[in-house]
């Protein structure tokens, strides 16, 4: 079974996946890159809540001019081994300063839950049974680390010098 | 060709081979020496159980057996995979005979 | 050496504790075994041959007597009464049960040891410099940065999920036993033109199927900001390294694929570009540096004269410390290098037995602390010269005293097929051979330093490709041949050796490396190393000397 939980709550997706489409369907759709590029003005034309889907091969500098377009950037995991999208997430949001929804799709594993959240992922499609209480369980893994990321979170070394003030 | 059906388990990593009854064990004397018509079956088992978690990348080995009836794998891998390595004190041998799962 | 406080301790809890779910999960069947490969693999456990193999860091190679105790008691419970020193500073065990790993872990966390990111596709054990904090030629101790290092690289979200493994080496000496030039990432510690030091920062080298030495990035960076550059290397090879092609995923092969000038560019452009990044407040390197602090030394005078007589009075004693010791910063006080290569050792192998009563051995003349050297020995480093001969005379008792280090016999072999699955031909036996086949003390002194790296297959874990004499295990038609390359270094000048010529049965190696050496001593003038003599007269006297006609070589 697979489940959107964003922000730690389980949600009925709003947004239909148009990625594969020839036609791009009515409402608030996800497009890939290619439809992005050959459809920019209809798409924004729309006025309809608009998502894009990167591939692990395709960069956010691609749309970094149009992030104010998008309510949803979906990056890609084809397989959990590829990581490319670790470092899109933190590009978009630390550097490109993208606001909204960034999800995670593809093959998204427990254990890789903390470090997409580090990274700045706040949803995420989880294959589970049960893909509530699972994100509940992989999202607690951690409650210390060592490095800065755009979370804000305090590291280690933040914490130690909170403690000795 | 004579062949066998090797593998590792799962729990513990130990190289064990498929035996009769479809039970392994870790003493190359104890498993079970297929001849061609066979092989194909033994192996199908042992991916069976791989599904069910008992054991890790099955695969089946040529052996040639002894006068003193056990089994030697042709290739040197496979050798040192059943008889241990090739330096050291000797306390690095797998276990005769017993230890069947 | 660095302590756990409460915050390191209890990130390598919940690390355990995540992998002993994951196990759980793994043996109930709900993780397939392609699926739990990596996680596995990112606390350490291999599959190989005969069981499960554990991986376990010892950062920037250094011991404490009581991570040594744990070491033999782990050995001894768990498996069967041995461990391995490899040639990133790690200990392997060979024999483990991977239902009994998290428990395992779980000792080692009780004396600040991990297993953490010894594999995968992520940062892996940081290496430096055996001889850190008490070399002579020593500028700075790189271990303060080894250990920031390796707290920022520990689970780092970001770089999780690398396209494939990733080494980084620090050198504080000009005279670099840390290999920095064949490794992803090298930092150097120098002083730049206005006296301050910094690291110069080298990148893409490399051993393994396509051997590269590492080019120079950045001549020099400030210690503060040297983690922010780090991470910008780490981001533009998670990018743009290939993920295509298991053998041509290192960063070595993008840095040469692209050039370095374009690495280069990417790298300062992310560097420069907004984001948070890991800097380094002077009181926290300060902080850190505290725990490199030398110990409580006595205040003595060198007694050089008086060992050289101890030396003429007993040639044994001679031979080991002029061989085996090296001088220390620190007047009074020596380093001594604990030889595992006795004749017919396994290279890198000690017991349960020999851990302990080098633990002891540690506390009484040495403050405690080892280290573990790229060469498969150990090294204590703070020994005072009056207690060398007592020293001298334990290790001896032990086995631990041959004077072979950086010698001919002081061996780098990986374990190979013996071991490891990856392999196609066994490197130890040929190890063991040459051990038994050059004993005499005398002999090794006179053909002086020398070293021979083996490795059981393309991977390279021998580090052949930087010994002066390299050694390659392939397999032809499912026979076990091995391939000789000569003139290799991992020095200020790295080399890669050049190939001898086709592979040789095991039983034929000795006889030719008794070739070579009588090649060597033939030609050399006065002074010469082995390397200096093959740099000068080149392959061709070898080529000869082995294979009798250069025709027959080049066949």
């Amino acid at each position: 079974m697979s489940g959107l939980i964003k922000n730690g709550e389980l949600f009925d997706d709003p947004f239909t996946d148009a990625t594969g489409s020839p036609e791009i369907p009515d409402g608030p759709v996800i497009v890939s890159l290619e439809q992005w590029k050959a459809h920019r003005d209809a798409l924004i034309a729309r006025g309809k809540p608009l998502g894009i889907k990167l591939r692990s091969d395709q960069s956010p500098e691609a749309i970094a001019d149009d992030l104010a377009h998008f309510n949803v950037i979906a990056l890609e995991f084809p397989k959990f081994r590829d990581g490319r999208a670790y470092s899109y997430a933190r590009i978009l949001r630390e550097r490109l300063g993208y606001a909204k929804e960034l999800r995670a799709v593809g093959e998204v594993l427990l254990e890789q839950l903390h470090f997409m959240m580090r990274c700045g992922f706040d949803a995420f499609v989880i294959q589970d049974p049960d893909p509530l209480g699972a994100y509940r369980k992989a999202a607690a893994d951690y409650t210390v680390w060592y490095q800065p990321t755009g979370d804000g979170r305090p590291t280690a070394m933040a914490l130690r010098r909170r403690k000795t003030g | 060709m004579q062949q066998m059906v090797i593998a590792n388990r799962l729990a513990d990593g130990a190289v064990v081979f498929l035996a009769a009854g479809d039970r392994w064990c870790t003493w190359i004397g104890d498993g079970r020496v297929l001849d061609e018509a066979e092989a194909e079956l033994a192996l199908a088992t042992a991916r069976r159980h791989e599904a069910e978690n008992l054991v890790v990348e099955p695969s089946l080995i040529e052996v040639t057996v002894g006068d003193d009836g056990v089994p030697r794998p042709v290739a040197i891998r496979e050798h040192i995979r059943a008889f241990g390595p090739t330096v050291g004190d000797g306390s690095t041998r797998p276990q005769v005979a017993g230890d069947n799962r | 050496m660095y302590r756990y406080d409460e915050f390191d301790h209890r990130l390598v809890a919940e690390r355990i504790r995540q992998f002993r779910r994951q196990v759980q999960r793994r043996l109930a069947g709900e993780l397939t075994e392609d699926q739990f490969k990596p996680l596995r693999l990112k606390n350490g456990v291999y599959l190989q041959l005969h069981a499960y193999m554990l991986r376990i860091n010892i950062p920037y190679g250094t011991l404490s007597s009581r991570q040594l105790r744990k070491f033999a008691e782990i050995a001894r419970k768990y498996d069967r009464g041995f461990g391995h020193f490899t040639t990133r500073q790690n200990l392997q065990f060979h024999w483990i049960k991977l239902e009994q790993v998290p428990d395992i872990l779980e000792e080692l966390a009780s004396v600040e040891v991990t297993t953490i990111q010894s594999s995968g596709n992520c940062v892996r054990n940081i290496t430096s410099d055996q001889y850190a904090g008490v070399a002579r030629d020593e500028l700075a101790d790189p271990r303060v940065y080894c250990e920031l290092l390796r707290q920022y690289s520990v689970l780092h979200p970001e770089f999780s999920y690398l396209p494939r493994k990733f080494k980084i080496a620090v050198t504080g000496s000009p005279i670099d036993r840390a290999a920095v030039a064949v490794h992803d990432i090298g930092l150097r510690l120098h002083k730049n033109a206005a006296g301050e030091i910094g690291f110069e920062v080298l990148v893409g080298g490399g051993l393994g199927r396509t051997p590269h030495v590492a080019h120079t990035i950045r001549d020099w960076i400030e210690p503060e900001n040297v983690l922010a550059y780090v991470e910008s290397i780490l981001r533009v090879y998670n990018i743009h390294g290939r993920r295509d092609n298991i053998h041509k995923a290192r960063i070595k092969i993008i840095v040469n694929q692209m050039g370095i000038d374009r690495y280069r560019e990417l790298v300062e452009q992310d560097y420069a570009a907004g984001g948070v990044k890991p800097l380094l407040p002077t009181d926290e390197i300060e902080r850190i540096a505290a725990y490199f602090a030398p110990p409580d030394y006595e205040r003595l005078e060198d007694i050089d004269d008086e060992l050289e007589r101890l030396a003429a009075a007993e040639p044994a004693f001679g031979r080991w410390w002029k061989n085996n010791v090296a001088p220390h910063k620190q007047p009074g006080y020596a380093i001594v290098n604990v030889s595992l290569k006795a004749p017919g050792a396994v290279p890198g192998d000690i017991t349960a037995d020999g851990m302990d009563a080098l633990a002891d051995l540690a506390d009484r003349y040495s403050f405690g602390e080892l280290r573990v050297s790229h060469r498969q020995n150990l090294v204590l480093p703070y020994v005072r010269q009056r207690d060398l001969h007592t020293l001298w005379r334990a290790l001896a008792d032990l086995g631990l005293a041959t004077p072979n280090v950086g010698l001919m016999t002081d061996v780098i072999a990986c374990p190979g097929l013996d071991y490891c699955s990856l392999a196609n031909a066994r490197s130890l036996p040929v190890a063991r051979d040459i051990g038994m086949r050059f004993v005499d003390a005398d002999e090794l002194a006179a053909i002086g330093p020398m070293t021979i790296n083996i490795s059981g297959c393309m991977n390279a874990c021998g580090h052949h490709h930087v010994g002066n004499i390299g050694i390659l295990g392939v397999d032809k038609r499912g026979k076990e041949f091995f391939q000789l390359t000569l003139g290799g270094s991992s020095d200020k000048n790295a080399s890669l050796g050049d190939r001898l010529g086709p592979g040789l049965a095991q039983e034929d190696v000795p006889d030719a490396i008794r070739a070579i050496v009588d090649t060597y001593l033939d030609l050399r003038e006065e002074g010469e190393r082995f390397l200096d003599t093959y740099r000068r007269v080149g392959i061709e006297p070898f080529k000869q000397a082995v294979y009798g006609s250069v025709e027959e070589a080049a066949a």
